[in-house]
């Protein structure tokens, strides 16, 4: 139990998938300029990572691992992930048109944003088990939610600040992204 | 458009990572020394390369991209993440501390927009020698930028460059000179962001200036 508590804590803050392991930065400085859609993009990734991040998981260990074909790793992955947001898409749009509203239009951008990929390879290449993939899946995601829904509120006062021409943009998102950095890379030392 | 044009487009005016804001994760990441910066411009550059002039070998060829067309994507994906695992292998049996350093960013090579973003845009509709130029000049432009960023990183955080291995300029002396210590910081995630909005901002700063100039040159004519 520790060990998982250890693991959630982890994936939340210390190893937070944007500010300090650079995955999803797309979405997150693309996405993140109104809170709405901050947080419709977050539930997207969530829900998607959960779902590729199992299903890889199972295929890596009773079939790559099986086979001994380990190196296919990449492209297995990326196919089954490309399939997936395509397969989730349709059955959303069937089954739950009120979730599909809220997260269809971000579910294609999802298959190029490589968190989802880069959180199913982390999770083989941690050597996780079942229990753990899922808790350390789970609170990556949560981490990627909450610091685009911290983000996406900076950038709402942001559009009335005065700031400098050059920095317009994006430069002026990176710089107040580093400065959440500074304060998320200090939440390290309660461990 | 001429081959020089095309080659130079992909450096400066269409620079991927400075304009277009492409392929932003690996830039963040990997800049923690000049080899890293290295090391991922080589594997960019041969999967770039590679992947704009086979996919425009196909998509050239007529029977074959109408029997692609509706499939295009995936087909796509599949020959970058080919190639990509090539890289993978070859980096993990001759440089395994490189390809420890870069870690999953080797792999997700396969998701970097600029890869499949050429593919889309300019590899499906052009001839293949000419999608392999875009490939080079995009790949440099990529590189050169990376490359910026993490001699800006590395010098101020670690007053070092470390070109290959254990090929190392030790610039130290600088700091010694100015009687300041290297900032820490800059090699750590807080550093990638700040540096790399920095870098922005100046780069943006100098692309307005000049667009002023080339106004002002047009009005004092007219």
């Amino acid at each position: 139990m520790d060990n998982l508590i250890m693991i959630a804590f982890s994936a939340f803050i210390i190893e937070n998938i944007i500010l300090t392991q650079f995955l999803g930065i797309c979405p997150f400085l693309g996405v993140s300029t109104k809170r709405s859609s901050a947080l419709g993009m977050g539930m997207a990734v969530i829900f998607v990572m959960l779902i590729s991040s199992s299903v890889t998981w199972l295929l890596y260990k009773y079939v790559l691992e099986a086979f001994n074909i380990q190196y296919m790793r990449t492209i297995m992955f990326i196919l089954v992930i490309a399939s997936l947001v395509q397969m989730v898409e349709i059955f959303l749009k069937k089954v739950s048109p009120a979730l599909y509203k809220a997260l269809g239009i971000y579910l294609p951008l999802i298959t190029t944003n490589c968190a989802v990929l880069g959180v199913a390879i982390l999770n083989i290449s941690k050597e996780h088990n079942f229990i753990e993939m899922l808790v350390y899946t789970t609170f990556i995601g949560l981490g990627f939610l909450f610091v685009m829904y911290i983000f996406s509120m900076m950038r709402e006062k942001l559009d009335y600040s005065p700031v400098p021409k050059a920095f317009k943009g994006a430069p002026i998102a990176l710089i107040i992204a580093a400065i959440l950095a500074i304060i998320f890379s200090r939440f390290g030392g309660i461990i | 458009m001429n081959k020089r044009d095309n080659f130079l487009k992909g450096i400066i005016k269409e620079n991927p990572l400075f304009v277009a804001l492409l392929g932003l994760c690996p830039s963040l990441a990997v800049t923690t020394s000049l080899e890293n910066a290295i090391g991922m411009t080589l594997a960019v550059f041969f999967v770039l390369v590679l992947s704009n002039f086979i996919i425009s070998l196909i998509m050239s060829n007529k029977k074959l991209s109408e029997l692609v067309k509706p499939v295009r994507i995936p087909v796509y994906i599949v020959v970058i993440a080919t190639l990509v695992t090539i890289v993978e292998m070859v980096m993990n049996a001759y440089v395994i501390d490189l390809y420890r350093s870069l870690g999953v960013f080797i792999p997700l090579i396969v998701v970097n927009c600029i890869i499949l973003g050429r593919a889309e845009a300019f590899a499906s509709e052009n001839k293949p020698v000419d999608s392999l130029i875009d490939g080079a000049g995009m790949a440099l432009g990529y590189g050169f930028a990376i490359m910026l960023i993490s001699v800006f990183r590395e010098f101020l955080g670690k007053g070092t460059l470390t070109i290959w291995g254990n090929l190392q300029l030790n610039l130290v002396f600088v700091f010694d000179f100015l009687k300041i210590q290297p900032i820490a910081m800059f090699v750590q995630p807080v550093g990638a962001f700040l540096s790399f909005g920095l870098i922005l901002a100046a780069i943006t700063a100098i692309a307005n200036n000049h667009k002023n100039k080339l106004a002002k040159e047009v009005t004092n004519n007219g």
